[in-house]
């Protein structure tokens, strides 16, 4: 009885905790949307107002009707339903958003020059969507899966989960609809204003505290090397954030503010976030995605143990490093350059530790790859990793980032990293999930992920390949002399030269959108229960595991 | 070797994240640190002031746009940059810059030393239709900025929270934040210029976007933009001296 006491209690605090920090929100809403000295901020205030209200009144009547929200599982899963939709959501919006601006640079008249329109607004929208909204819901969602059933411990906190997956939602919203209205840091990838990093701050802060309060609870002695590399993410990712916008903003009521770092400081810390935003949020939090998914739809156990330890600390430790490599031959001092090259070119050999292991996960089990859509959505993700992680280095090396840098090379790049690895391997993780999550036999249709597979995979080589030849063709134009020792062409030459590269891009985009439509529409019909056309064709473990009694379980379900 | 041992790690939740921790900290530790603190990393040279209320308006602008998604600020130590675009770029070029422009892309050309190179009526047909000027370019329009009214009210705030990052703005610079946009934008008496030039020399005065009525965003894009590469005196500036990293 007094055990009992004692929750009920626990359960009151964090009830009357939740409503607490949901009224404070309501009120910081208030007096940033009356005070607010800009319009954008009073705008924001409104939204921080209505969502903290919204949250407040939710929390209440659970409260009072004393509704125990229990999934079947055990495991707390409604929020990872919620975010399997977020990332399908933000995914579309982001992808479109992209062709659309490769539309704009393929034909200026699209920015229709209104300053919601133009490129400059756009861009940081589409890559924050990719980025944070498709790329940090599918990591909170797989993370929150894995977590609980290789801890084999429900989610901690009552409350909290559903702050992070909601808390996490604003974000976006408030990051994106500030670009589109002019409120910008200007630092790539890291755009969002004081307020909103702060924001992003609190809510990272609780995902944390989720993810290692479950991790202590769990069940199995061992933690599972996937919540490694989520864990590395999570907790690089806060020290990368904080250091990277620190700023001073010009009234406590204003959106605007200014970077405490100058110039050539500003550079580099804008470079070491900037480049572990890839190693850590693309790299290491989508390799733990691998190292969950891979083996479990395989039905293998990882390939190397010794090589996930290795490769693990390698990863995290040089990726760190590698930054200055953005910045060669500009002002910032050569001995920070030359160590950002060795160090980006040693970092080579633990990321293809990783490709290795996941790609040699599948030995002995090869010809899934012929049957199984999903595995190959999965394993071609892995070997797009490997290339990415090759031509990385290779750009790094001074000479040859000479050619790379400033253009479009550097942008085929990372879409090879982004479409073929993060995309992919997030694909084919919600193909796995949400039969698994909404307790269905199998995928609505196998024979539409293998035409999404194909459509996407055309969509990303065209891609790639144009911006390939656009970018070393531009390098070399700027570089070119005449007989005479002048140089060749004028700065225009080289853009008019860029025109049919970015028709080829933006269909290549396009086909990736494409894609993507098939997956939601299987998805959707998957959800609502619809009977699947072709279950007999699909492995046994696409259905949820409710469904596939006594099989071999490995990792850990 | 004993891979047991990692055993040891994989077991506890807190060595785990403490061993991250450690492994993550040491690279930015190592490169980002010394940048503060090694007097060789920005040169010594003449010339370098804060930016005028009026150009800092215009760099919010083109902040607030998105240009550096284009255009980078930097021009690189390559010969083929040098010829094309002029002196490579210094340090100290962008240390009152908060946050840096150096840009990572250039979909247009380089803009670090822009400044002078085409004049007030060039900028002005190109802002509001790049095509009317370079038919081959891809850059958006920008027409409504001549439209806008530029927003001062609060610069002198600006100018504040740059001083407190170290920005040497002095109390007079802030008193004097929104005459001095008026003043710069072609609005002032020869008495208050001859103040203004004092604290800011090499400022260019004129209504830049030639509507002298009211001082405009297009205003404080040009002035920026036409300011930009132009303190620094490379005749005084020595690469093989004491500078030289």
């Amino acid at each position: 009885m007094p055990a009992m006491l004692q929750r009920d209690e626990w359960k009151a605090f964090s009830d009357f905790l939740a409503l607490a920090a949901a009224a404070l929100c309501v009120i910081v809403g208030l007096i940033l949307a009356l005070a607010g000295e800009d319009r954008v901020i009073a705008f924001h205030g409104c939204l921080l107002l209505g969502a903290a209200g919204l949250a407040f009144l939710f929390i209440l009547t659970q409260i009072v009707e004393k509704k125990e929200p229990r999934d079947a599982t055990g495991y707390a899963d409604g929020v990872i339903r919620a975010g399997v939709i977020a990332t399908v959501f933000w995914g579309l919006a982001g992808f479109l958003i992209g062709d659309i601006i490769a539309w704009q640079l393929a034909f200026p008249v699209l920015n229709l020059d209104l300053p919601w329109t133009n490129f400059g607004r756009l861009r940081p929208v589409h890559t924050s969507a990719v980025i944070f909204a498709f790329g940090g819901n599918a990591l909170i969602a797989t993370s929150f899966y894995v977590v609980q059933r290789t801890c084999r411990a429900r989610l901690a906190g009552r409350w909290s989960p559903w702050f992070v997956f909601w808390g996490y939602q604003l974000f976006i919203v408030l990051a994106a609809t500030g670009y589109i209205l002019g409120v910008t840091q200007s630092k790539e990838y890291a755009e969002p204003e004081w307020y909103v990093d702060l924001w992003l701050t609190f809510v990272w802060v609780v995902y944390f505290l989720v993810f290692i309060a479950t991790i202590a609870k769990r069940r199995e002695p061992h933690i599972y090397v996937a919540n490694w590399f989520y864990l590395a993410f999570i907790v690089t990712i806060a020290m990368l954030h904080i250091v990277n916008n620190l700023a001073v903003p010009i009234s406590l009521v204003s959106s605007k503010s200014y970077i405490i770092y100058s110039g050539v400081q500003d550079a580099m810390t804008q470079w070491w976030y900037g480049h572990n935003a890839v190693g850590f949020f693309l790299t290491a939090g989508f390799l733990g995605m691998m190292y969950y998914f891979v083996p479990k739809r395989a039905e293998r156990p990882i390939y190397s143990y010794r090589l996930s330890v290795v490769h693990f600390w390698s990863l995290i430790f040089i990726y760190i490093w590698a930054g200055p490599h953005h910045l060669h031959y500009t002002a910032l001092p050569d001995w920070a350059q030359t160590l950002g090259m060795t160090f980006s070119i040693i970092l080579w050999m633990p990321s293809w530790g990783g490709m290795i292991n996941g790609l040699m996960t599948l030995s002995g089990a090869w010809d899934k790859l012929r049957t199984d859509p999903v595995i190959r959505m999965l394993i071609v993700a892995v070997a797009f990793y490997g290339m990415s992680t090759f031509e990385g280095p290779l750009m790094s090396i001074k000479s040859v980032n000479a050619l790379s840098h400033y253009t479009d090379w550097t942008i085929g790049h990372v879409h090879s990293g982004a479409l073929g690895w993060v995309a992919f391997i997030t694909f084919g993780a919600l193909y796995c999930l949400v039969p698994w999550l909404w307790h269905r036999k199998a995928l609505y249709s196998q024979r539409l992920v293998e035409w999404h597979f194909w459509i996407a995979t055309l969509g990303i080589l065209l891609y790639i390949t144009s911006m390939w030849v656009s970018g070393i063709l531009q390098g070399l134009m700027w570089r070119a002399y005449d007989s005479q020792g002048f140089l060749e062409y004028s700065f225009v030459e080289t853009v008019e030269a860029m025109h049919p590269f970015y028709i080829i891009r933006a269909t290549g985009g396009l086909l990736f959108v494409i894609g993507s439509l098939l997956m939601a529409y299987n998805l959707w019909r998957t959800v609502r229960g619809d009977e699947p056309v072709d279950a007999a064709d699909q492995p046994r473990v696409a259905a949820a595991p409710e469904f596939r009694p006594g099989e071999y379980v490995a990792p850990a379900e | 070797m004993d891979w047991a041992k990692h055993q040891i790690i994989e077991t506890s939740s807190i060595l785990l994240l403490v061993g991250i921790l450690i492994v993550v900290a040491i690279g930015g530790l190592v490169e980002i640190a010394p940048l503060f603190w090694l007097s060789s990393t920005i040169e010594k040279v003449q010339g370098m002031r804060p930016y005028t209320p009026l150009e800092l308006a215009g760099r919010d602008i083109y902040v607030r746009e998105g240009c550096y998604l284009c255009h980078s600020q930097m021009i690189r130590s390559l010969k083929d940059e040098v010829e094309r675009y002029g002196h490579y770029s210094l340090a100290a070029e962008s240390m009152y810059d908060h946050p840096f422009q150096w840009g990572s892309k250039r979909t247009g050309p380089d803009l670090a030393r822009v400044g002078g190179k085409y004049s007030d009526e060039w900028h002005r047909a190109h802002m509001t239709d790049p095509r009317a000027v370079v038919p081959e370019s891809v850059m958006p329009g920008y027409p409504f900025l001549a439209k806008r009214e530029l927003d001062y009210r609060n610069i002198d705030q600006n100018l504040n929270a740059l001083r407190i990052e170290g920005v040497p703005y002095t109390d007079e610079d802030i008193k004097d934040a929104k005459a001095d946009i008026e003043l710069q934008a072609g609005g002032g008496d020869a008495e208050g210029l001859k103040a203004f030039l004092a604290r800011y020399p090499k400022a260019q005065v004129r209504s830049f976007d030639g509507d002298p009525s009211y001082v405009s965003e297009l205003d404080a894009v040009i002035a920026y933009l036409q300011m930009l590469g132009t303190l620094v005196d490379f005749a005084k500036f020595d690469a093989e001296g004491p500078n030289l990293r």
